[in-house]
């Protein structure tokens, strides 16, 4: 006897899914964790479109009219600043949740690129600073691996208080991932699972915070330029904090922004969408007068030319991609099918960087799977991936009449839902109505 | 000897100077005059330098040191010796909190009391502390040793990974994971060894050991009220 | 985010020098706090019976004695004297019947501060140009609490500086961030506390002097406060006769304090209180978390 699917009544409160998640609770007695990002749907960039030129505007021809795209990061107090050729740069992510060929790969598709990667919760490795010829240290709270010689090799200095996926939370690497390797950089035993803080050790709050990046100046020499990067949430407030406790350039890392491990409810529920946060963001440097003195790079589901120019036209300097360099790399690529399968899901729905089993070799530290990426490949992919991407910002922005990317504005643009109008304080297209904007 | 008058040269060009000697510059000893609570003094410095700072030194002095021997006469703030690599800081007074914080190497030694936090997430440096040390001591402690010769605040390691801890005085209460364990010879020797380098006058057989218990190594669902 | 400090003077000979001790203290702490500054100093008692309150306006050159001239008219007796855009006002007039009064006739001023000795003068700027602005270290008294604000949460403004005082001869200092202070507020108000800003601070100091108002010691109101108000926090609280210093469980916001035969004192550093004459011999600590540290005039 079939079943009549019309009496299959789904549940919204309650779908499969949320029944397989309770009773996997119920069976493990622990909560789910898991990497990449928020997978719910946000209001987001794609909910913004750009008003190319017109009657009005004029575009600029390709190729011979130039599209510039060159940013310089952290000239308020430091020595050298970083040029980058381009304003898309490689988000801090660890060795440990990824492998040594995956930061190899980063750093060279970077190098090639003239643009920089940043370092994770597990310090700064040898191949990595060979390969990325601009290399940003992050300070974390964990402090695994750091150490002066390592803070002097960095070109830039980035003071980690938080990131999109879990602020308020701290590193996560499970046993299966802490190899012989892991553990002796990280100082922790083989095989076990990683406790992490969430708060740095020797400071707490902004008061303290400027005391502490001075101490990193003295260390450095003043040279190399400070970020402060925080997961969105008071934005205002904590970009407002940042500068007033002496960062050069402050990195804004949406609620999207991936992880390789952490509670799936952290990395679901907490945080805003990078879409208010750039904004945010944006209007607490024009308060203080720092915008553009200040630079603003911001993170968290960054994924094409188009998402690059919004976020520039609303006032960031630069982006960074984390999730989508994994991808370019080969995450969730349709290939090795039945390892995939061995994990309980199908490429393009994999989210388990967690388990150190990654199909591809990128999030792993097994040798069998970590063959499976090859760097210059990698690199060569990454490279190609982030030449597109400019392509299609300076295609864009030349349509908007730019000649250079940092040109693009608010006014650019149009908003196609009322909570992206609301949230990026662009009108929504056809009207003048910025929800909120003037009492109404 | 070279005196170097912070309230009149300042702090840049005394960290610039001890971090600039070159490997053949006799001026290996250095005074620091009118310190005054100023923050980040002789922080990242390379060499086997000796410096002493003539009175109170603000947050992080010493910071991410490597070789050199600093002492300070009078007392620390937070975050003294932080990330050090190796080397010796010696504070004659009290140090405030997080002294030793991250620490992966060398030797702190405070003649007074440290505040909360002493040793918090220590990567291998050496604490000892002629006094007692506060709440929260060697928080995710992962390694190296802390010897309190005095007593130790509530919640002592805390979440401790596999550093090692010798309390001479009552111990307010044991973090999580934190267990008494037993006191061998081989634990004896390396406290009578940690005693005698920083100099301090105390009969090891009084002291006790603590450490992790290992439960939180790997998640299991039975000790989840432990996080 | 901040510096506090605060002074109790056990001797004469520091009496006459608290103004000037609390205002070096307070200049040490100006790379924490670069915002907004003020002190709560407690002198020159009232006689029984009358009022002392303490006025703010904007305008340098706001007409204090036509104000005196009007509370003396329609009140009872009032001289008022200036300092910086703060005037101090004394009347034998009630509190209550003051407060009715300004807030009909003179909405435009703002009550800083009430008692019998307290007198709170606080204004943005950095530390040292507000120690000028108000004169401060000509100052005498028994003891005083100063506060550098960094704002982390609300606005830079007069208001939202600290010291708050939401009681008579009470006032509150603060280093640190609340987390649960917004239903409090509500709370408060509903209790008819007045909280003016939306600052955390303020809210605390609105706590207490519920707490206070439902017959609890200052003891007992910190000792609720531990339970009810929630994040990172060191207070200290002036009174009318001494001062209070608490430091939340976590005690994660510095705090040292220090005592000599002729001073008690407490600072976010210790470098503001190496500026104090006998500090190197002083014994000095650090408070522990969740205990309430008290000095009072009568039982030293």
């Amino acid at each position: 006897m079939s079943v009549d699917p019309r009496n299959l009544r789904a549940s919204s409160s309650f779908p499969p899914e949320v029944i397989a998640e309770i009773q996997r609770a119920a069976d493990q007695g622990v909560y789910d964790i898991r990497g990449l990002g928020a997978k719910r749907r946000v209001p987001g960039f794609d909910d913004l479109i750009l008003l190319g030129a017109s009657v009005s505007r004029y575009p600029l021809e390709g190729y011979r009219e130039r599209c510039d795209t060159n940013v310089v990061l952290g000239a308020r107090h430091a020595k050298k600043p970083i040029e980058l050729k381009i304003p898309i740069t490689i988000a801090g992510m660890s060795f440990g949740s990824l492998g040594a060929n995956a930061k190899e790969a980063l750093g060279l598709a970077a190098s090639a690129m003239g643009t920089s990667t940043t370092t994770g919760d597990g310090g700064m490795t040898p191949e990595e600073r060979q390969s990325s010829k601009t290399l940003v240290y992050q300070l974390l709270p964990s402090r695994y691996g750091m150490n002066p010689d390592d803070l002097r090799k960095a070109d830039a200095v980035e003071v980690v208080v938080g990131q999109g996926a879990k602020p308020g939370g701290g590193g996560m690497l499970l046993g299966h991932k802490i190899t012989e390797r892991v553990a002796e950089m990280r100082d922790l035993p083989v095989g076990i699972d990683q406790r992490s803080a969430c708060r740095h050790p020797d400071w707490t709050g902004p008061d303290d915070m400027e005391i502490k990046i001075r101490e990193i100046r003295e260390i450095t020499d003043w040279q190399v330029p400070v970020y402060v990067k925080v997961g969105a949430t008071r934005t205002h407030y904590d970009v407002t904090l940042a500068v007033k406790a002496g960062a050069d350039v402050v990195v804004v890392d949406g609620m999207q922004g991936g992880t390789a491990a952490t509670q799936d409810v952290f990395i679901e529920h907490v945080g805003i969408p990078t879409l208010p946060a750039v904004r945010l963001a944006v209007e607490a440097l024009q308060e203080m007068d720092m915008h553009r003195k200040v630079q603003l790079i911001v993170s968290g589901g960054i994924r094409s030319g188009a998402d690059v120019a919004k976020a520039l036209a609303l006032g960031a300097d630069a982006v960074a991609i984390g999730s989508a360099a994994m991808m370019a790399l080969g995450c969730n690529k349709p290939v090795y099918l039945e390892d995939y399968h061995k994990l309980g899901t199908e490429p393009g729905f994999c989210h388990h960087c967690h388990t150190g089993r990654c199909p591809v070799g990128v999030s792993t530290q097994d040798a069998d799977l970590e063959v499976r990426l090859d760097p210059a490949s990698g690199a060569r992919h990454l490279k190609n991936y982030l030449t597109s991407m400019v392509l299609e910002l300076q295609t864009l922005a030349r349509a908007c009449g730019k000649t250079h990317v940092l040109n693009l504005e608010p006014e650019d643009m149009a908003a196609m839902t009322i909570e992206a109008a609301a949230m990026a304080k662009v009108p929504l297209a056809g009207t003048d109505w910025i929800p909120g904007a003037k009492g109404w | 000897m070279i005196e170097f008058d912070l309230a009149a040269d300042g702090l840049r060009a005394l960290n610039r100077q001890l971090q600039g000697l070159g490997e053949q510059s006799n001026e290996t000893e250095w005074r620091v005059l009118h310190p005054s609570g100023e923050h980040a003094l002789a922080v990242g410095l390379t060499r086997p330098l000796k410096v002493v700072v003539e009175g109170h030194a603000g947050f992080y002095c010493g910071g991410m040191n490597s070789q050199a021997e600093i002492e300070i006469r009078g007392h620390a703030g937070p975050g003294v010796a932080e990330n050090m690599m190796s080397g010796i800081v010696r504070v004659t007074g009290n140090a405030s909190q997080s002294a030793g914080a991250s620490g992966h190497g060398g030797v702190l030694v405070i003649e007074g009391d440290a505040s909360s936090r002493c040793g918090i997430s220590m990567k291998g440096i050496d604490i000892v502390v002629g006094g007692s040390v506060g709440h929260m001591s060697a928080f995710m402690a992962q390694a190296g040793n802390l010897v309190v010769c005095g007593d130790a605040g509530a919640n002592l390691g805390d979440s401790i990974y596999e550093a090692r801890l010798f309390v001479r005085g009552k111990v307010e209460s044991l973090g999580a994971d934190c267990i008494e364990k037993e006191m061998r010879e081989e634990h004896l020797a390396a406290l009578t060894e940690l005693l005698q380098r920083a100099g301090m006058d105390a009969d090891p057989g009084q002291f006790r050991r603590y450490g992790s218990a290992r439960k939180l190594y790997n998640f299991n669902v039975d000790h989840a009220d432990a996080y | 985010m901040c510096g506090i400090v605060g002074l109790f003077a056990k001797q004469a000979a520091v009496e006459d020098r608290l103004g000037d001790y609390i205002s070096s203290m307070l200049i040490e702490m100006s790379d924490r706090g670069p915002d907004s500054a003020g002190v709560a100093v407690y002198r020159d008692p009232v006689p029984s019976g009358s009022a002392k309150v303490v006025l703010q306006h904007p305008d340098h050159g706001y007409d204090w004695q036509g104000l005196a001239e009007g509370i003396t008219a329609r009140l009872a007796p009032a001289t008022v004297e200036r300092r910086g855009n703060h005037a101090i006002a004394r009347t034998e007039a009630s509190f209550e019947d003051l407060r009715a009064w300004l807030r009909e006739i003179h909405p435009e001023v703002s009550v800083v501060s009430s008692g019998d000795t307290i007198e709170i003068f606080k204004e943005v700027g950095p530390p040292a140009d507000v120690v000028s602005a108000f004169a401060l270290r000509e100052l005498k008294g028994t003891h005083a609490l100063g506060h550098t604000r960094m704002a982390t949460e609300s606005a830079v403004t007069t208001k939202g500086s600290h010291p708050f005082s939401t009681g008579f001869d009470l006032c509150l200092v603060h280093n640190g961030s609340l987390s649960n202070h917004n239903r409090l507020r509500a709370e408060l108000r509903r209790h008819g506390v007045e909280i003016q800003t939306e600052n955390d601070t303020e809210v605390a100091a609105g706590y207490l002097t519920w707490r206070l108002s439902q017959g609890d010691s200052l003891e007992e109101a910190l000792t609720e406060g531990i339970r009810d108000l929630d994040g990172f926090y060191t207070f200290a609280v002036g009174t009318r006769d001494g001062f209070a210093v608490l430091r939340d469980p976590i005690a994660c916001k510095h705090a040292v304090m220090a005592e000599t035969d002729d001073w008690v004192a407490m600072a976010t550093e210790f470098r503001a209180i190496a500026v104090l004459p006998g500090a190197d011999e002083a014994r000095i600590w650090e408070p522990a978390p969740a205990q309430i540290y008290s000095w009072t005039r009568s039982g030293q």
